[in-house]
């Protein structure tokens, strides 16, 4: 393929993509020129597909058969942000967002919306979409989306995943044109750093830097390394970028390739994802027919291909070095640094790695120019980060905002806030590496410099919202079952400190915790940061340092007090019926696995103490809200 | 190692033959030849670890020093329905480890076991990254989310009758 060639098949789909990107009046117009009356998207990530999004896109096949609907598109996307509402449908050019849809939902739609003449099914449209007069708003404008800025996400929910057409029509593909042509290596290098571009996998380190140490580097063979082995639990970016918009990671590889030298790159990606791995291999296979990948690229001359291996649920293998050495197909231990791996990387030869969220922020700057991206965000941290909202929140999802947003603002404006009426307590960032950010600190603007400041760090975005009823303790002990469970074994400090760590705080949840253990927990967690062999044992005590820090008071009342305020430590709390409140319904001791609560009908329920195991069972069936722990 | 007798067909073994083949010469072979491996037999026990070794010219003590450093790879067999809990960050603060003990209480066996029939294993994984449906289990790969306790008797019982 020739650049021609790109910028016709470019050309030729750009209307269709474009009514996806604006709304309403002029988007009506576009779709005259796409040969499709609408556009039903359909969300095909892991998420929405959990929720059976697949049987939706096949309901509306079937419809559109009976109903002789032939001029209606249907595209299975990647992830639209709001996961909590899959499966999530979008009928353009209206911008129409329809949520939690089932087969039966989708039948209706087609029925009443998607025939000609067809109006907007209200009742199925998210509420938030809906006015209190009846009028219906684009869902570009809710609160969700409007505070955000999408740029690594930026095609993710708007293209088809598995087509290279809608990609390239969408700008994939472009920028590499632009740097095989117009661009030496050195004025990549430039553009990136100019960006001020540095590392979404966690630590930030400047790109730009990266890029040049490797290019700069001696070797007969050079490597570029996408790091797709997404282990924080609870963060989904990089998933979603492979699942949405795989072509723009293997575009900036390839553009990588080119900078530093290297012909040859792998993407290590995590095994936990299928649908990203199937989607990755699809993407490769395409590029590599259409000539964007393998000999000649583009006709430059330039010659790069990219093979995919697969993790295997090691988190370790996040470590650069630890990545490297399972791709060479041996365990994933890190090794010591230096060498660098700019210098000795993979099989020993320079290799330039970056995360998945990083590869997908490349283009864009080479696009649309340093100057573009170094105005957004803050002063050391530039451009946009993907958060991946989970926890205690309404609008479970994952959101990019510009570097330097308040917490806040993520939080409530669009996260919705916490459910239940419930108090904002902390959130978690950085995952088992990172630390919390306590109530008090939720105006902070969230930025890789802020965290660091206050204990946390930015980590790979996982954002994690705890209310009153989580307990710090308690999961402060969770990341470290996590990193205790996690760590390689290789150097002793994490090994063993991990263990030690963990040890102490299950004594204090266990209601056996001295005063003596909070110095302890500190000394042993200096020694891990000072001489751990890779980040995850430098990191491993960040979360209980942090959680001490800001909710000292709860540690020392799991200590000195022998109780768990949140009410979540079982061995510090009892279960008991509020006899003003119980019916007598019964319900409970029917429930109750270990036969530990008496009574009869219309009676007040009595809980054995001794006999009761504290599973939650009563209070998950009580009607009454009779059952307390206390 | 698995004190459960190996019992591979021959098709398996040919199938295990082809795959190394395909992979022999590659950088880093041995990974993907476990990953194929792991999907053709359901676990590696020593056996096919042995030929692995042989075939690959690869010591046997790598292999298993290998196999057994990431999770995924199981020497142990798996039940014939594979139930998956996960303890991610997101599903934990929802209550996933409650699910789990459910789990753990209606099948009489703890994490990583297999019922002695070998109709259900329990494990646990780390974020399957349906977040925003913690918490969530996954049976034979469908996904069940937003589980209270309560939910996994009922579940269970589907599979229980076949």
């Amino acid at each position: 393929m020739t650049v021609k060639e790109l910028k016709k098949i470019a050309a030729e789909k750009a209307d269709l993509i474009n009514v996806r990107r604006i709304v309403r009046e002029q988007a009506e117009k576009l779709a005259l020129n796409t040969g499709y009356r609408k556009q039903v998207l359909v969300c095909g990530g892991t998420g929405c597909t959990s929720s059976h999004s697949l049987q939706v896109i096949e309901q509306l096949e079937k419809s559109f058969a009976e109903l002789g609907i032939d001029d209606v598109l249907i595209v299975k996307t990647g992830c639209f942000g709001l996961c909590a509402l899959g499966p999530i449908m979008i009928v353009y050019p209206e911008g129409a967002f329809y949520s939690q849809m089932t087969p039966e939902h989708a039948k209706t739609v087609a029925e009443k919306h998607l025939v000609k003449g067809g109006q907007i099914v209200k009742e199925l449209l998210y509420a938030e979409t809906v006015h209190d007069d009846g009028s219906v708003i684009p869902f570009a404008e809710i609160p969700f989306y409007k505070h955000q800025m999408r740029i690594a996400l930026r095609n993710c929910g708007v293209i088809a995943a598995e087509s290279i057409e809608e990609a390239i029509a969408a700008g994939d593909y472009s920028a590499l044109a632009k740097v095989l042509f117009e661009m030496t290596p050195d004025e990549v290098i430039a553009e990136l750093k100019a960006a001020g571009l540095r590392g979404r996998g966690g630590a930030g380190f400047p790109t730009g830097l990266k890029w040049q140490f490797t290019k700069e580097a001696k070797g007969d063979k050079k490597y570029v390394c996408c790091n797709a082995d997404e282990g924080d639990p609870g963060a989904f970016m990089d998933r979603s970028v492979l699942e949405g918009d795989p072509h723009t990671v293997l575009e900036a590889m390839t553009i990588a390739g080119y900078t530093v030298g290297a012909q040859e790159g792998y993407i290590y990606v995590r095994a936990e994802y299928p649908i990203a791995v199937e989607r990755l291999n699809i993407a490769i296979e395409q590029a590599r027919k259409y000539g964007l990948l393998g000999k000649n690229i583009l006709g430059s001359g330039f010659n790069f291909d990219i093979h995919v291996r697969l993790g295997a649920g090691a988190f370790v293998c996040g470590e650069e070095t630890a990545l490297m050495a399972s791709i060479e197909g041996h365990r994933g231990e890190p090794r010591p640094r230096p060498p660098f791996s700019a210098q000795c990387g993979l099989f020993k030869k320079p290799t330039v790695l970056n995360n998945v969220e990083t590869w997908a922020s490349v283009a864009p700057i080479l696009l649309k120019g340093s100057a573009w991206f170094a105005s957004i965000g803050t002063e050391k941290s530039k451009g946009t980060k993907v958060f991946a909202l989970g926890g205690k929140i309404h609008n479970v999802g994952l959101v990019e905002v510009p570097m330097g947003t308040p917490l806040k603002t993520i939080v409530y404006d669009i996260g919705g806030g916490i459910p239940n009426n419930k108090l904002f307590k902390a959130a978690q960032t950085g995952g088992p590496s990172g630390g919390c950010i306590p109530a008090e600190f939720i105006d902070i603007g969230m930025d890789f410099d802020n965290l660091v400041a206050i204990g946390s760090m930015m980590g790979s975005g996982g954002l994690i919202v705890m209310d009153e009823d989580t307990c710090m303790v308690d999961i402060a002990k969770f990341y470290l079952e996590f990193t205790a469970d996690e760590s390689c074994g290789k150097c002793v400090p994490c090994r063993i400190g991990t263990k030690r760590l963990l040890e102490i705080l299950n004594k204090i949840c266990d209601g056996n915790g001295e005063p003596e253990d909070l110095e302890k927990i500190k000394e042993i967690a200096d020694h891990m940061k000072s001489s751990s062999l890779c980040a995850l044992g430098q990191s491993a005590p960040n979360p209980i340092l942090s959680a001490m820090e800001h909710f000292g008071d709860e540690y020392k009342a799991h200590i000195y007090e022998k109780k768990c305020p949140a009410g979540v430590c079982k061995s510090l709390l009892n279960y008991y019926i509020e006899p003003d409140k119980c019916r007598g319904c019964t319900l409970c001791a029917r429930n109750c696995p270990a036969s530990a609560i008496t009574g009869t009908v219309k009676s007040v329920h009595e809980i054995d103490a001794k006999k009761c195991i504290k599973c939650g069972q009563c209070i998950a069936h009580c009607r009454f809200n009779a059952i307390v722990k206390k | 190692m698995s004190n459960i007798e190996f019992e591979g067909t021959k098709q398996q073994m040919s199938e295990l033959k082809k795959c190394i083949k395909a992979h022999k010469g590659e950088k880093g072979a041995l990974m993907p030849v476990l990953h194929e491996a792991q999907n053709i037999y359901g676990y590696l026990p020593s056996e096919v670890q042995t030929v692995i070794a042989d075939e690959l010219n690869i010591p046997l003590a790598e292999v298993y020093g290998v196999a057994t450093f990431y999770s995924q790879f199981s020497l142990q067999p798996k039940g014939k329905h594979k139930i998956s809990i996960c303890l991610g960050t997101a599903c934990y603060v929802k209550g996933s480890d409650k699910v789990l003990e459910a789990v753990e209480h209606e099948l009489r066996i703890r994490c990583g076991e297999c019922t002695p029939d070998k109709k259900f294993s329990i494990e646990s994984c780390r974020c399957v990254g349906a977040c925003g449906l913690a918490p969530v289990m996954i049976i034979d790969g469908e996904v069940y989310g937003k589980l209270s306790p309560a939910d996994v008797k009922g579940i269970l019982d589907k599979y229980m009758q076949d």
